[in-house]
């Protein structure tokens, strides 16, 4: 028969099996109940974590759809299920609050934000490439055809993926655009 | 290693554990330091020479590995006569021309080695033409026109007339192709010619003895004499060294250079291509490795192909000559290109149009990222694309980057977080001073949310090469979006706007291949299909295995050739994850490493020249004579039946002209380079100079700083004089562990910024009280630049470097992850450096540097500007006062108020 003394911590360790208090006996029954989010997680994606270049293992865990934790990935051999601080707080990254999710727009000399939709965004963007394409474009420079564009430049950061790259430089490329530069260089 | 890449750092721990020595070079005392056995400081910008009195210690004492040095490097080789050292002209070698800053490098060439000109530009018969040489180095082709063609040399002086095009150009070739070479140099085994690069190496370090490597870096003999018996009893048959570097290394004037003295005592010390050995660049980013395999660089096309160059590459003919009759796999570039020209045009791309070669543009100097914004402010460039960048914080000199930014017609910002370089325009620090407002800047932005790494799928390349896929977790919310969607659907909007177009430069855009399927709602690219074309495909339609499938005719295609293979068999290869306890130490069913799934290049250096390994405890590849193949613990890094006893026959070429005992079989000789004769902009053999702000002047020669270090000019990137009491501290920059980078993906997370919340700099308990700081209280630094407060941090982490000359260098260190946005906030460390470049990569020398410290905040406002026009003024620099927006202050007013308006 279960006793309120039951749920006193001091009387499961003189009368239990666990006389020095450092197993079950000191275990409350919130602890009992607790369950790491990686346990009721929906699945798990494999992933690598996106800040230095060593490229330690991560296993992304996923609960109605919201990233839940982020751990190291025991099978890499590069890092044997370790994350370093950067690594271990990555979650972070994804759920942070001051996170924007939204396409902003600032109008030429205007001192605030504004609202914009995305498709909007993309339609002006592409209006705007093509306008500064034509009004830096050199057929030839110095008497040599260079056949290119100096109106428009880009610089990308490294946590960008290869296939993302070899867009950007593709299509930049075919755009006449070669100020194309990446943190690779700095 | 230990604070920014920890994990990586398991396994130096590992190899401690198991009786490695470990050394730590740094002049700061880090984590790594704590580990290692012997902790090393160093007066910062001084490792050349450290490392070249390293080279003199074991020519001296003959420690290299004789019969590695005589059969894999070019030791033997012949330098010809014309080649004038260091040595002999204080700090300059042979072909310098100060009008220009730039070397004419063809007295470096081996002996026999004439200039000519690259196949292209000449035809048998011509005087000059070479069936065995090949110039490929944009500068070699160039110079020699000039030389000894008129009609070509009356073209470059024209194109001199236009500062934007040099007249070498050879900065722009570095990192691609091979640098070419004769294939056949004349040779000396025994090493005693007076002209083998051996002796040559030999004269050029001889007064790099012990006692001037203490005048220079401030390292004891003692010390010196430690370091160079552990690394050179650790390296012969049975033992091997490994050098670590980063951008410790890289971010100097003559950054390329530390890495070639690292190269010349590694090949010297048999550490190449052996397991345990080589040198090793800890690249800072998750997938900077690959955004330099499949670059978005402005000189290099995917898989080190030079951009067409406008001086050289009329047609895809010229394009490739330079490496028609070059030895090594450099040999097959035509097959590389055309095969990548087929990815990018599809059917679009046949023999009659040159595969579309000329829709591609052409470059004709430097159009790096510094000078872009250079370009900015002089309103030369219209629009910008920042994606998942933030030069307003990570690069150095913070205001000319935002200067630039002021000048832009529109800027797309495309990130996580409302970073600095989106906001510059209302919140950067020039609004304070005056030099901006919202009111007179002109920029439009968009910021377009950006996926993070678990939103989206794809590989990134780590920094060994190795290709890593990742899952796609969940969809990205609200607006985010990949940035693979975003280029995918730019490009779609551009071709369908210009549709039906017949201007010659639509042409490109229009036929480019650009249909991709698209998966889900968002309708975002697969990824998948991006990487199966990067690997490139057959005439049979199937997924090419090895770059050795691709040909020149057209019948394959292959967006980046050395990536062919990574979707081998039509698998992704770089999804594998077979777990580490379920293969041995290489690991090779783990991802996929460039070439060829080879984890260590040039690995035929493993094995003696008959194929034999150097000693059972490092064998790792060989020749199995039983079955006629190499083989080994990884994929062999040579033909795999080219036999030791290979002599190429009279006439051979690419692969074919290498013999079976050249291990480095991308060079156009197969052997690793203690000299170089062609290839670099600023001398074929390392040479220490001091920094571009220093406060020691150079010991070993007259030539202070690198004579070929490229500057930007203008007001807002004012140079530091060296050794100026003004400025009499050296400072150098770094990261910490819990923060990353310009802290776009740090200081907006919470644990991290609890975990390092504010911005400080360390300063020697000697400098704290030459200057009054007190530790946690507010110091301000101060350049030609700006200036900046941050905390003090007193420690004796960082030191004073005592030089045997009896002089103190004080040293600063400063972690630049902060400004004004974010969780955790501080001035940027980097608004206070300036921008020099090293003339082959056009990196920038943010390592070392000189400034003031002085105890107290920093003036605000206006006053701010006061304050650092003092000092230059003192320092006897130009005025560094600008106009609106860091405009030319004599900027007609009325376009102020245009642009006010």
């Amino acid at each position: 028969m279960k006793t309120w003394l039951d749920a006193w911590p001091v009387f499961r360790q003189l009368t239990g099996s666990d006389p020095l208090g450092r197993g079950h006996a000191a275990r409350s029954k919130a602890t009992e109940q607790t369950v790491s989010r990686t346990a009721t997680a929906d699945r798990v994606a494999k992933s690598v974590c996106p800040y230095c270049a060593v490229g330690c293992g991560q296993r992304v865990f996923v609960k109605d759809e919201q990233i839940v934790q982020i751990e190291g990935d025991p099978d890499s051999p590069i890092s044997r299920g370790r994350l370093c601080p950067k690594g271990s707080a990555s979650k972070q990254l994804v759920t942070s609050p001051t996170r924007v999710t939204t396409v902003k727009y600032r109008r030429p000399y205007a001192t605030d934000w504004e609202d914009l939709d995305l498709d909007t965004a993309m339609e002006m963007i592409a209006d705007r490439v093509l306008a500064a394409r034509e009004k830096g474009w050199q057929d030839e420079d110095a008497g040599k055809r260079v056949n290119r564009t100096m109106g428009v430049a880009s610089l990308g950061g490294a946590t960008l993926d290869n296939e993302e790259n070899y867009l950007m430089k593709k299509l930049y490329s075919a755009m006449g655009a070669v100020q194309i530069e990446n943190q690779a260089r700095i | 290693m230990a604070e920014c890449h920890p994990v990586g750092f398991q396994w130096v721990s590992e190899a401690k554990a198991k009786g490695a020595k470990i050394i730590h070079i740094d002049p700061r005392f880090t984590r790594t330091s704590a580990i290692a056995d012997l902790h090393v400081p160093i007066r910062m910008g001084t490792d050349i020479a450290f490392l070249g009195g390293l080279i003199k210690y074991v020519l001296d004492n003959d420690l290299y590995f004789k019969e590695y040095v005589v059969a894999y490097t070019n030791a033997a080789a012949l330098v010809g006569e014309d080649f004038v050292d260091a040595e002999d002209l204080d700090g300059l070698f042979s072909g310098f021309d100060p009008e220009t800053g730039q070397y004419d490098e063809s007295s470096w060439q081996y002996e026999g080695a004439e200039q000519v000109a690259a196949a292209g530009q000449r035809s048998p018969g011509q005087p000059g033409y070479s069936g065995t040489y090949e110039a490929t180095t944009e500068g070699d082709e160039e110079e020699t026109g000039e030389a000894d063609d008129p009609q070509r040399a009356a073209e470059q002086d024209a194109s001199d007339e236009d500062p934007s095009v040099k007249a070498s150009d050879r900065g722009q070739a570095a990192g691609s192709g091979g640098p070419s070479i004769p294939g056949k140099p004349k040779r000396d085994e025994t090493l005693q010619h007076p002209r083998t690069v051996f002796q040559v190496l030999k004269r050029h370090f001889a007064r790099y003895t012990p006692e001037m490597v203490a005048e220079v870096t401030g390292i004891e003999p003692e010390v010196f004499e430690q370091v160079a018996k552990w690394v050179t009893s650790n390296s012969n048959r049975e033992r091997t060294t490994a050098w670590v570097y980063s951008v410790g290394w890289t971010q100097h004037s003559v950054g390329a250079q530390y890495i070639r003295t690292a190269s010349i005592l590694q090949a010297l010390l048999g550490n190449m291509g052996r397991p345990g050995g080589g040198i090793m660049a800890l690249r800072g980013h998750a997938s900077i490795q690959g955004s330099t395999d499949v670059p978005t660089l402005f000189n290099i096309l995917p898989g080190y192909l030079p951009m067409p160059h406008a001086l050289q590459h009329h047609t895809l003919a010229d394009y490739v000559a330079s490496s028609a009759g070059k030895a090594g796999f450099w040999g097959n570039m035509d097959a590389y290109m055309t095969s990548l020209l087929k990815a990018w045009f599809g059917d679009a791309a046949q023999p009659e149009n040159d595969f579309g070669f000329d829709w591609l543009p052409k470059i004709n100097g430097d159009h790096s990222s510094y000078r872009t914004i250079a370009d900015m402010i002089a309103g030369k460039v219209h629009g910008y694309f920042l994606v998942g960048e933030n030069p307003s914080v990570g690069h150095p000199n913070g205001k000319m980057n935002r200067f630039g930014l002021a000048n832009l017609d529109w800027l797309v910002v495309r990130d996580l977080q409302m970073i600095e370089s989106a906001t510059f325009w209302k919140e950067g620090p020039e609004i304070e001073s005056g030099e901006m407002a919202p009111e007179t800047i002109g920029t439009e932005v968009f910021f377009m949310p950006a996926a993070t790494h678990v939103e989206k799928e794809g590989t990134f390349t780590q920094t060994q090469r190795l290709l890593q896929w990742r899952e796609k977790a969940v969809e990205p919310p609200m607006d985010a979006r990949s940035d693979l969607w975003f280029f995918f659907h730019l490009g779609r909007l551009l071709r369908e706007r210009l549709a039906g177009s017949t201007d010659p430069k639509d042409q490109p855009l229009l036929n480019l291949t650009w249909d991709y399927p698209t998966i889900g709602e968002t309708q975002d690219p697969d990824a998948e299909a991006v990487l199966r074309e990067i690997n490139g495909v057959g005439p049979d339609g199937k997924a090419l295995s090895s770059y050795t499938e691709m040909k020149a005719d057209g019948s394959t295609s292959g967006g980046c050739w050395i990536y062919t293979g990574v979707y081998a068999d039509e698998v992704n290869q770089a999804a594998r994850r077979k777990s580490h306890r379920e293969q041995g130490p290489v690991a090779s069913e783990w991802g996929w490493a460039w070439p060829a799934n080879r984890r260590m290049l040039y690995n035929r250096a493993s094995a003696d020249p008959e194929g034999k390994p150097w000693s059972e405890r490092k064998r790792y590849v060989w020749w199995d004579e039983e079955s006629g193949r190499w083989t080994g613990v990884d994929t062999p890094d040579f033909e795999a039946t080219k036999r030791p006893d290979y002599q190429p026959p009279e006439g051979a070429k690419a692969q074919d002209a290498i013999s079976g005992v050249d291990p480095f079989i991308m060079q156009g000789d197969g052997k690793a380079w203690l000299y170089a004769p062609a290839g670099l902009t600023d001398g074929p053999m390392p040479t220490h100079y001091e920094p571009a702000e220093s406060v020691v002047e150079n010991a070993l020669y007259g030539t202070q700083s690198n004579p070929t270090i490229e500057r930007i000019a203008g007001p807002w990137n004012r140079e530091n004089p060296s050794m100026s009491e003004v400025f009499p501290f050296q400072v150098t920059t770094y990261r910490l562990t819990e923060h990353h980078t310009a802290g776009g993906m740090s200081r907006t997370l919470p644990y991290l910024s609890e975990l390092q919340p504010e911005f400080f700099v360390e300063v020697s308990p000697e400098l704290a009280e030459l200057r009054g700081l007190t530790n946690g209280e507010f110091a301000t630094l101060v350049s030609a630049r700006s200036a900046i407060e941050a905390k003090v941090l007193v420690t004796e982490r960082i030191r004073p470097i005592k030089l045997r000359s009896g002089q103190v260098v004080h040293q600063i260190g400063m972690p630049y992850h902060w400004s004004y946005a974010g969780l955790s906030t501080g001035d940027n460390a980097n608004d206070l450096l300036g921008i020099v470049l090293d003339a082959n990569t056009h990196i920038q020398e943010d390592k070392v540097s000189t400034a003031d410290i002085i105890p107290g905040r920093r003036p605000r406002g206006p006053e701010l500007l006061d304050f650092v026009e003092g000092y230059r003024m003192r320092a006897g620099v130009k005025s560094g006062r600008v106009g609106i927006n860091g405009r030319e202050p004599d900027e007609d007013p009325s376009k102020m108020e245009e642009a006010g308006a």
